[in-house]
């Protein structure tokens, strides 16, 4: 077939500003494109100015407890344990006879800072090892010298997990991030940890797999992280968590020798097999330990094969009572083909519009001004089948008038850009202000009254009036009984967050939900998790991460609230 | 015998069934595959479709009728379903056997054969297909009926009193304006439009809409190709760059390639 004309090349661009980008890409990399900058840093300055005193958006962190403070001597270490440190060291601290070059603090600012401009950190020096063994030196010199280090993935996080919180050495798995192994046959794919998502889909689709995860950072995102934060998304309703899709889990200790633990990894004792009932799962409790317990450097993932056939549908509902029973329908009509379902609010749809400038999908306005959207996606073999199942439901749901109308995309074309919608609400909300995000899990017919309850509130305090409250917007995997809510403020400000925090954990507390669904504790919900775990639980969780990490250098002053006695120093 | 509104304006869309879009495009021993692979509606044809809807939009009763016709296997009455969802009035199929190729000038002589039958008074079509990027069948069917032609038309005004079509055409050193009388054949470009999605409640009513079904020998049109494809084959694999540790490893790489 003769190459694309350009005229092909002018629809290409075309489509793409209509379909918007489908991850959401912080400001200064991507998997396609790394912004060229003077320093072989990836992550160049974004050109915004920001203050350069320790921005935290609440107040509740510890004070910086008595890890070893950065010398040029312990940069000279770190630099002896790698292969390539032109580009895998890079520090502030100058070096006394000129055997490495410094960067400026501009340099590791990508580094330091979340996304979401909310969390800022001073790290020194930020290391990208290339290889296990690499990052197994490391750990076992931080352990010696009580070094504190920040495990960072793609840095895509929401809580404020993969950045410092004061100047922890910043250990990148940016530099790992080959395929190691994929088996054609069973479906196992073999990674470093810093693959990064969209990568390892790309990887996998000519071979007719696909990753069993996905979600708006994919492009950023890596797996090792995802896995640390038990990452779910949005086709955890078909394939499950990563509980069940991880087989295996190569990760660096810290302890005295930085032990590579390697649980269920091909090659080892035990590969990685899809049923293994030989002792404690340990690979489980890596799985969502935010970097607590190890730093994971290599993944065993059972991949599902790519659907051929994929429909999806966007619906107006008029109310949050119809979203629900949308949702009973669809699961019955439906059954094993759904893959996704996901909805959001009118304020999420007006957001996604502004930002993007496109036009609405449906033909005119919801009826009042407002209804509910509802994206269904399924995922099958056998297009015709899916089709009539998919056409059945809808026209039920039309006929029964318990939606208002819909859409269904006609080509792939258009189930990307309908996608789009939901995918680009987090970046449409960070475009229109400060987001406070509240990611919570509670029962779907409690889901939406917490949103209305949060926008009673800001108006009783006045913050809605005077502006310091520009939208509240509730979206998320309704299928998983999951609810993101994004309250979009017009700056960070202390007086706002106390309106919403601890208020919304216990509005969440009093329907029985989950402060975290999936974002995970980092350093924004640590001294929360009470209200979803016992005192019990947390005191086992303690214990389990002081056998891990005896000397606590991993992820300090996040996850879980302070212990009460001090760290003995040794 | 109905009497006819002299201003009444029938509008007669050819559509092709294609490989999506988005697909990437693999070449086998037989040349592209296409089995298994996610067929729609080609993007220029979906132009041609949308521009039609948006002239009844625009002139409403003046336009009678908007009807789609496509030629191709059994499958392709999907791309119909399609257009007949966004706002056309009736379809016809002409089928042909899977895997059979219809040449564009086996086309354009079928669409000759139904514009004689249908009588309509433009006939709007995408520019090219994405498959064969042949963009022969509407200059074909303009000679064959000898029509005025548009093509890559960026902008259509419709003058119903006036029987006439003003058509802006993208060209290489910009847009060239035509004004001609109808009937005519005009080709869609890019920047005509962008498409509608389908709506639920317009897919349901195109399941009412007629659709016509015809055979080959039903038009009197000979089909046999009279191209024979010699060989089809992918673009040579793009060769990887290296990665470099440091400025001066660039240096000495772009000397080693001759460059510096």
């Amino acid at each position: 077939m003769p190459a694309r004309s350009t005229a092909l090349a002018g629809l290409a661009r075309r489509q793409a500003a209509r379909q918007l980008p489908a991850a959401i890409r912080p400001a200064f990399t991507t998997a396609a494109t790394a912004r060229p900058s003077s320093s072989s840093l990836s992550r160049a300055a974004p050109l915004r100015a920001f203050s350069s005193t320790p921005r935290r958006a609440g107040g509740n962190v510890p004070a910086r407890a008595d890890y070893k403070k950065l010398t040029a001597a312990d940069v000279e270490a770190f630099k002896s344990f790698l292969s390539t440190p032109a580009s895998s060291l890079f520090t502030t601290i100058a070096s006394p006879d000129g055997s490495w070059t410094p960067v400026n603090e501009d340099d590791l600012i990508g580094y330091n800072k979340d996304w979401m401009d909310k969390y800022v950190g001073h790290s020194q020096l930020l290391l990208k090892p290339k290889s296990t063994e690499e990052v197994s030196k490391i750990m076992a010199y931080c352990y010696k010298e009580r070094i504190a280090v920040v495990p960072q993935g793609g840095n895509t996080g929401l809580v404020g997990g993969g950045t410092p919180v004061y100047d922890e050495v910043i250990l990148s798995t940016e530099a790992m991030k080959e395929v190691r192994h994929f088996d054609e046959v069973s479906g196992i794919l073999t990674a470093d940890g810093g693959a990064i998502l969209e990568s390892l889909s790309n990887y996998l689709h000519p071979k007719g797999y696909m990753m069993p995860l996905d979600l708006g950072a994919k492009g950023s995102c890596h797996i090792a992280g995802n896995i640390s934060t038990n990452a779910g998304g949005l086709r955890l309703l078909r394939y499950g968590s990563l509980h069940g899709t991880v087989l295996g889990i190569e990760a660096v200790l810290p302890d005295e020798k930085g032990t590579i633990l390697s649980v269920g990894m091909p090659g080892g004792r035990g590969g990685a097999l899809r049923k293994d009932n030989t002792g404690y799962d340990l690979k489980q409790l890596f799985i969502g330990a935010e970097g607590t317990l190890g730093i994971v450097t290599g993944v065993s993932i059972m991949t599902p094969r790519l659907s051929s056939a994929v429909n999806v549908a966007v619906l107006s509902v008029p109310d949050f009572k119809g979203v629900q029973k949308v949702f009973q329908e669809t699961r019955g009509h439906l059954g094993e083909i759904l893959s996704a379902f996901e909805f959001w609010d009118q304020e999420g749809l007006e957001l996604v519009l502004h930002h993007t400038g496109q036009k609405t999908p449906f033909e005119g306005e919801p009826e009042g001004g407002r209804a509910f959207y509802v994206l269904i996606e399924t995922s099958g073999s056998n297009n015709d089948h899916d089709s009539e199942k998919l056409g059945s439901l809808l026209e039920h749901l039309l006929e029964s008038e318990v939606i208002a109308d819909g859409v269904l995309a006609q080509d792939e074309t258009q189930v990307a850009s309908l996608w789009s919608l939901r995918e680009s609400m987090p970046e449409a909300a960070g475009k229109l202000g400060k987001v406070y995000k509240y990611d919570l899990s509670m029962p779907v017919k409690d889901m939406y009254s917490l949103v209305e309850e949060a926008r009673v509130r800001f108006e009783e305090h006045g913050l809605i009036k005077d502006g310091s409250i520009k939208s509240v917007v509730g979206y998320g995997h309704i299928g998983d009984g999951n609810l993101h809510i994004n309250i979009v403020a017009d700056r960070w400000d202390e007086k706002i967050e106390k309106t919403i925090e601890p208020w919304i954990y216990e509005a969440t507390a009093a329907r029985s939900g989950s402060i975290s669904a999936e974002h995970g504790l980092g350093v924004m919900k640590a001294p929360y998790v009470g209200y979803s775990k016992s005192d019990e639980s947390i005191d086992v969780m303690q214990a389990i991460r002081k056998l891990f990490d005896p000397r606590g250098i991993l992820s300090p002053y996040k996850y879980l609230p302070p212990v009460k006695e001090p760290q003995a120093a040794n | 015998m109905r009497p006819t509104a002299p201003s009444w304006l029938k509008v007669l869309v050819p559509i092709k069934r294609t490989v999506d879009y988005a697909v990437k495009i693999r070449v086998g021993a037989n040349g592209v595959e296409t089995a298994g692979v996610k067929h729609s509606l080609n993007p220029f044809c979906e132009i041609a479709v949308e521009e039609a809807v948006r002239l009844r939009e625009r002139h409403k009763k003046d336009i009678e009728n908007i009807t789609v016709v496509t030629i191709g296997p059994p499958k392709a009455a999907d791309v119909l379903r399609t257009a007949l969802a966004m706002g056309a009035d009736s379809a016809i199929h002409v089928e042909v056997k899977d895997g059979v190729i219809v040449e564009p000038l086996a086309v354009a002589r079928a669409l000759k054969a139904i514009v004689g039958e249908e009588k309509p008074d433009i006939v709007l079509m995408g520019k090219q297909a994405i498959d064969d990027d042949a963009s022969q069948t509407g200059g074909m069917l303009a000679g064959m009926l000898s029509w005025p032609q548009a093509n890559f038309a960026s902008k259509i005004e419709l003058d119903v009193a006036g029987k006439s079509v003003k058509v802006a055409r993208e060209i290489d050193g910009g847009l060239e304006t035509l004004s001609m009388d109808l009937p005519a054949v005009v080709t869609t470009d890019l920047r005509l439009n962008e498409p509608r999605y389908a709506s639920l409640p317009n897919i349901m009513k195109a399941k009412k809409k007629p659709l016509k079904k015809l055979k080959p020998e039903d038009l009197k049109v000979d089909f046999s190709p009279r191209l024979e494809t010699v060989k089809v084959e992918a673009p040579p694999a793009r060769k990887g760059g290296a990665k470099v540790e440091s400025v001066d490893e660039v240096v000495a790489k772009l000397k080693e390639a001759g460059v510096l």
